[in-house]
């Protein structure tokens, strides 16, 4: 017999067959795992409810060939139940999920620091503590750091000249300074990168203080940002409700 | 796996194959016993399926499947024209005409508002919803997604949808399946029962 035991947080799950389901997780020791957890479609599921996507749980598996099999799961915080009662908190959970899938492309590598971003995350966005859209953006640029793209946001991220530039470049990493800028670089307003530099260093005193339209601004500049290191858009992002 | 087999079975076999739940031994098992069997059950299986393929559309009011332009259920007169029930797929219509507790009408969607997948309002029958309660005599909907989070999720975003028309809108309860014991029951279902319980001595 070999089991193991995880905290996970479910990220997605597929219908496999009759009644089982394959579920995607983000493990804190064992990366991003594929567990087949049998029978959970069937009213009479003891364990059905608590694999929804969001759920936060601790798990024991067995391991497989393919798959692992799900074996137990009790519930930490199911954040996802609260957060469906609100469309536009849940597309936003949907697309922090499917980002935390798609920046950890190989299964069973350890990714302790996003476990701990997508949790701290759903937690933000389940207790309402600042604006959903934010949290988000927040959370994206925060992946984006983790994954080793971290946006520069005052010096220029070619020449190293200190800042703050009015130049942002997606191409070239972020800020850019005037020689240095490539030929599509976007001229965002000063307070749309200073939100920007906020968010991603989680200050969210700077960050709540900022305006609407700098919001937007920063939001479509983030969003441009990941699809270009990502090279295959995130298919849950064109449906989140923004303010 | 490249066809072990010449011509015809193996064209078989991989069509078996590719249905739901059928791999490549169920296929061969399959196959040989067609084979084996005598030109009219065969025959019956080939007939079936071009039918079904043939005669089968979906009602152009409901969405639910059916061999005309309407379905059964939207042709039947005696089935009130004042609710309607909101379903994800044309199973779900199945279980729920078992219960036989519900007199009115449904509405398929063809599935539930998944972001993950790519599925938004837009690939759901959903303006066909909103364009059948603008011009007919619906006092309630009943919303009847599946209890997982996409159907709540799809549920909270039509909610929200209807809201503005001033129509009854119910959603399903959760709770304990009947025949179950209590202390097995996981505590996001207990917790939905305990939330709507509802009061026994009026």
């Amino acid at each position: 017999m070999s089991l193991y035991r995880d905290e996970a947080i479910v990220l997605r799950t597929q219908k496999l067959g009759e009644a089982d389901r394959i579920v995607t997780m983000l493990t804190r020791d064992h990366g991003r795992i594929r567990g087949v957890a049998k029978g959970v479609r069937r009213t009479k599921s003891k364990f059905g409810a608590r694999l929804e996507p969001g759920s936060h749980v601790d798990i024991q598996l067995y391991v497989g060939k393919t798959f692992d099999t799900v074996t137990q799961v009790e519930a930490i915080m199911n954040y996802g139940e609260n957060i469906s009662h609100d469309y536009q908190r849940w597309t936003i959970a949907s697309a922090i999920l499917e980002t935390a899938e798609r920046f950890t492309s190989q299964e069973h590598e350890p990714a302790l620091q996003e476990f701990l971003l997508v949790v701290g995350g759903l937690k933000a966005l389940a207790e309402n503590r600042y604006d959903s859209s934010l949290i988000l953006d927040a959370f994206l640029l925060r992946s984006l750091a983790i994954g080793g793209y971290e946006p520069s946001m005052t010096t220029c991220s070619r020449c190293e000249k200190p800042g703050p530039h009015r130049y942002f470049s997606l191409v070239g990493g972020g800020s850019v300074c005037i020689d240095c800028r490539p030929s599509a670089s976007a001229t965002p307003a000063p307070e749309t990168l200073n939100l920007m530099s906020a968010l991603l260093k989680m200050d969210w005193e700077v960050a709540n203080s900022s305006e609407g339209k700098h919001q937007r601004e920063a939001s479509g500049l983030i969003a441009a940002y990941l699809q270009w290191h990502l090279e295959r858009g995130l298919r849950s992002l064109p449906l989140v409700e923004r303010r | 796996m490249s066809g072990m087999y010449e011509g015809a079975i193996q064209d078989l076999i991989d069509a078996l194959g590719r249905l739901p739940g059928i791999g490549p031994k169920s296929a061969q098992r399959i196959a040989f016993h067609i084979l084996q069997s005598d030109a009219e059950i065969a025959g019956a299986l080939v007939d079936a399926i071009r039918t079904v393929k043939e005669r089968v559309k979906f009602c152009t009011e409901c969405g639910n499947v059916s061999e005309e332009m309407q379905c059964r259920i939207c042709r039947d007169p005696r089935r009130e024209n004042t609710s309607i029930c909101v379903v994800e797929e044309s199973k779900d219509v199945i279980a729920i005409e078992r219960t036989r507790e519900f007199r009115g009408k449904y509405h398929v969607l063809g599935g539930a508002i998944s972001p993950i997948d790519g599925i938004g309002p837009e690939q759901l029958r959903i303006r066909e919803l909103m364009t059948r309660l603008a011009d007919s005599s619906v006092t309630e909907i009943i919303l009847a997604t599946d209890p997982n989070l996409e159907g709540e999720a799809t549920a909270t975003y039509l909610a929200r949808l209807i809201k503005p028309l001033g129509l009854k809108v119910s959603r399903l309860a959760s709770g304990l399946p009947v025949g179950g014991d209590l202390e097995y029951a996981d505590e996001v279902t207990l917790g939905r029962a305990f939330e709507g319980r509802r009061t026994v001595n009026e």
